[in-house]
């Protein structure tokens, strides 16, 4: 298990590098131009100047470069300096972001608190919601039970969350008024008017979000059940006089969850990739914001830098699937 | 009984003006702010964008500015200069500006003309990309003959000297704590970027880029009492829905900016009865150009230059045509409702050069654009659309990606159809056309089409540049990297003669005639086409009270002023 461990993760290294250069190359041949949000009353030929100062007059291969070195080497060992109180790289050019002229990393961090708790959350309550539903209405197949769950699933896969989002803010917020409609990032959780506060805040995203993660989990918690219910094991584990709990909890999940939790670790980097549209309409500005306003501003440094992160979660947690795979099932072995 | 209504004289007093009292600062708490597009950033010499020039305006601020009509008011001096008060020199070439006495930056240290004259060698240093040296063109120096006293000196004669150091665009910054930031080193300089010194009514004290900022009052603002607010929550982000909702529908927001929403949403918001939509009208002009070049793509390289004139809009008659056939009425209402107004100009404000000879295009007139046709000699072909020697008077009409722009082009298509004129509509992302990247065919300058239409202004209250703009050899073409703001490529040398003649005179009457003139001539050969004068609309909570809007200058130009009505 190790050695294939270590087999997969130096393979992700050639899998990563070119999927920089994909990145880069996309981004470099896309159509656009930073200073087009810039007011047309502004010069062209200062408009030049400033797109000079971005680095942009610089050829394709040495930004490329420049990029691999600040993303590997500087910000890495920024991190140590940070954490060490070192200076190793005290004063070298870190990644900047065209926008704001600041360090990228210092953003992505300061935006990841908020991204990881409404979509983390979100996350967390959709599976919580969608195992129990997914086992219910596979045992029972065809009851009312299973009926209303597909149907809420129906609704969770096909309503899109601009949708949901801004219904519920026009029922909780507009026509009730009892829930903000805007989220507050600056809120500081440190008693507990401002943890019902938070509480508040969170509820709408979180469940607007969690709707698509339970209605995507408990459908395949409910097929896998369905498959392993009718196996000969259940059938034998019956007969031998294991009472309906046991059976169904003990033999008939444990066997069932295997392809389920490959599928729950393959959705956590969209955790960290935050929520696009959700967290525009609730303005959580998290990951997902910055994402879309930096691809509208033309950003490149900060579009590249999310997209090259998502693409090095999602490597990494398709690696854990696999092995998370291997320890549950112990008739995978990949040695 | 007398000191009872003494007392409640007093407390009518207090309620009818809140500002009338020296009040304390920061007595009214917590005043919120959303701009649906967040500020990246402090320092507007490094942005040239709207969001971040207004959020910065509430902590640096520049000599002196706009008021809500235009008009020039002193803002950390005490008198505008003018020839007539010998702050300006007779040649024009020199501006003396004079320092309010005991100004303080925020951290307590006083304002003097260093750090004014620091202010443009930021902004001019080379490799700095400041995105404001438009504003300090044609400085040769800035002398600094104490620490009150500014003397700016320019290369030529300028009759309109007020260009550096004023409107929002030009603020002070402190050279104590920019100093190390010149040039190449500007983003270098995080700290100060998000969180510069400044004059203003409040300070950062915190700043998230592209989500909110927190502000809180100055307490060396210059004036006593003032801001009322003790902290500013200015969060952005979102669309320009939803900021309507948050300040008319919810009221968790008091004051949100630049509201792009049809006409009749805004209205149904209002009557929640939370907040009220201002508007306010500056030099926004939705216009249609009309190219003059033929851009047909078997010309190679030379396709959209003056070398090849267009078939058919060089055809005055057909231009004329085109706008006889819009009904600018329908499109107001549809697009903009009252924050749109009928103009027949492109250059439709300030008030004084704003020309009434071009008042026929209010009127819709579609048999008499057909007439015109007939008599140029335009005939209709069996399919409806007219054609003249074999070429056929069918347009391509591009514009930018946004529901207005779209309908507005449906609208036209139409009108033109019934003139005998085809049109094919064509979309482009508004980061691609408003783009410059002199390699994409698809951007506004290069004009790769017929007909395009989008919206243009001009900063501050001075049209010399704008309509500088027209001039011949402003024709963005391949030598000059597509750049240019003549994008029609008009040339006419009558209209140059008066562009020479402009830059050379110092009356203000004699300019408003000179620029009127020479809006009556791009009017009048129909090479642009001027729709809808656009004004500039925000929603503020009905408890917040001072708001002035301001097109001329930032949008919270006087927050200084704000309060809470009680």
């Amino acid at each position: 298990m190790l050695t294939y461990t270590i087999r997969r993760l130096l393979v992700a290294i050639p899998t990563l590098l070119f999927i920089a250069l994909a990145i880069f190359m996309l981004l470099e041949l896309a159509p656009g131009d930073p200073m087009a949000q810039v007011p047309l009353t502004v010069p062209p030929e200062v408009k030049e100047a400033m797109r000079q100062a971005l680095g942009l007059g610089e050829p394709v291969h040495i930004r490329f470069w420049k990029w691999l070195v600040q993303f590997f080497y500087i910000e890495p060992l920024r991190l140590i300096d940070y954490v060490l109180g070192t200076g190793i790289v005290e004063g070298q050019q870190r990644i900047i972001s065209w926008q704001t002229r600041s360090s990228v990393m210092d953003i992505v961090a300061q935006r990841m608190p908020q991204t990881l708790w409404v979509v983390g959350m979100s996350y967390v309550v959709g599976v919580l919601i969608a195992l129990p539903i997914g086992i219910i209405s596979a045992y029972r197949q065809y009851s009312v039970f299973d009926q209303v769950g597909t149907f809420v699933c129906m609704v969770g896969y096909s309503v899109p969350p601009f949708f949901t989002g801004v219904v519920v803010i026009v029922i909780f917020s507009v026509q009730l008024g009892w829930l903000p409609s805007i989220y507050d990032t600056t809120l500081v959780v440190d008693s507990w008017s401002s943890f019902v506060q938070q509480l508040a805040q969170m509820i709408m995203p979180v469940m607007v979000l969690a709707l698509q993660t339970t209605a995507q989990i408990s459908r395949f918690m409910r097929a896998s059940m369905l498959d392993n219910l009718h196996q000969d094991y259940v059938r034998t584990a019956r007969a031998k006089g294991m009472n309906e709990p046991v059976v169904v909890m003990v033999h008939v999940l444990r066997n069932s969850m295997i392809p389920v939790v490959t599928v729950i670790a393959l959705g956590v980097p969209a955790v960290f990739g935050g929520a696009i549209i959700t967290e525009q309409i609730f303005k959580v500005n998290g990951i997902g914001q910055l994402l879309i306003t930096s691809i509208q501003a033309n950003d490149l440094p900060m579009v590249q830098t999310l997209t090259f992160i998502f693409a090095i979660l999602i490597v990494v947690f398709n690696l854990i699937a696999d092995v998370l795979y291997g320890v549950l099932d112990p008739r995978i072995r990949y040695d | 009984m007398i000191l009872r209504y003494t007392l409640l004289g007093i407390a009518a007093a207090v309620a009818l003006a809140p500002t009338a009292f020296a009040a304390e600062r920061g007595r009214d708490g917590k005043v919120n702010i959303i701009y649906w597009q967040a500020p990246s950033i402090m320092n507007p010499y490094l942005s040239g964008g709207t969001k971040e020039l207004e959020a910065a305006s509430l902590v640096i601020e520049p000599l002196a500015r706009y008021n809500q009509d235009g008009a020039l008011v002193p803002w950390l001096v005490d008198t505008v200069p003018t020839v007539e008060n010998g702050g300006v020199s007779a040649d024009l070439t020199q501006i003396t500006w004079k320092l309010k006495g005991g100004l303080k930056w925020s951290d307590g240290t006083p304002v003097t003309s260093e750090d004014v004259k620091f202010s443009w060698e930021y902004c001019t240093a080379e490799g700095g990309g400041c995105a404001q040296s438009e504003k300090y063109i044609d400085v040769t120096s800035v002398d600094t003959p104490d620490a009150q006293t500014v003397v700016v000196n320019f290369g030529v004669a300028k009759p309109f000297p007020y260009g550096p150091f004023v409107g929002a665009q030009a603020p002070i910054i402190q050279k104590a704590q920019f100093a190390n930031c010149m040039g190449p080193k500007a983003p270098e300089c995080t700290d100060a970027n998000f969180n510069p010194i400044g004059t203003g009514p409040f300070t950062v004290t915190e700043f998230k880029p592209n989500d909110v900022i927190t502000l809180t009052a100055n307490d060396n603002y210059r004036e006593a009492g003032k801001p009322a607010f003790k902290t500013v929550n200015f969060k952005g982000g979102g669309d320009a829905l939803a900021a309507g909702r948050a300040v008319l529908e919810t009221g968790e927001y008091d004051y949100a900016w630049n509201l792009q929403l049809a006409p009749e949403v805004l209205t149904e918001m209002e009557a929640a009865g939370k907040g009220k939509n201002v508007a306010t009208f500056g030099t926004s002009v939705e216009r249609i150009l009309v190219n003059q070049t033929d851009v047909s793509s078997a010309l190679g390289d030379e396709r959209g230059t003056a070398a090849h004139p267009h078939p058919i809009l060089t055809d005055i008659n057909v231009r004329k045509a085109l706008s006889l056939a819009i009904d600018r009425k329908l499109l107001v209402e549809i697009g903009y409702g009252d924050f749109g107004r009928l103009t027949c100009n492109v250059l439709p404000a300030p008030a004084a050069f704003n020309s009434s000879g071009n008042d026929a295009c209010l009127v819709q007139d579609i048999a008499g654009a057909n007439a015109l046709l007939d008599g140029a000699g335009w005939a209709r072909g069996g399919d409806g659309v007219r054609a003249k020697n074999g070429v056929r008077l069918s347009v391509l009409y591009q514009t930018s990606t946004n529901a207005v722009r779209q309908d507005f082009q449906a609208l036209i298509k139409q009108w033109w159809q019934e003139i005998g004129v085809e049109t094919e509509l064509r979309n482009i992302n508004a980061s691609v056309f408003f783009g410059s990247d002199p390699g994409s065919p698809d951007t506004f300058q290069k004009f790769f089409a017929d007909i395009e239409m989008f919206t243009n202004n001009f900063d501050g209250t001075d049209p010399e540049t704008y309509m500088a703009g027209w001039a011949c050899d402003q024709a963005p073409r391949p030598e000059t990297q597509w750049q240019g703001n003549n994008i029609p490529r008009f040339c006419s040398p009558e209209y140059d003669k008066l562009v020479v003649e402009m830059s050379t005179t110092g009356d203000i009457n004699e300019r408003a005639r000179l620029a009127k003139a020479m809006n009556d001539i791009l009017m009048q050969e129909y090479v642009i086409i001027p729709l809808v004068h656009r004004g500039r609309n925000a929603a503020h909570a009905n408890s917040l009270g001072g708001v002035v809007l301001n097109v001329w200058d930032s949008e919270l130009w006087n927050i200084a002023d704000w309060y809470r009505i009680k």
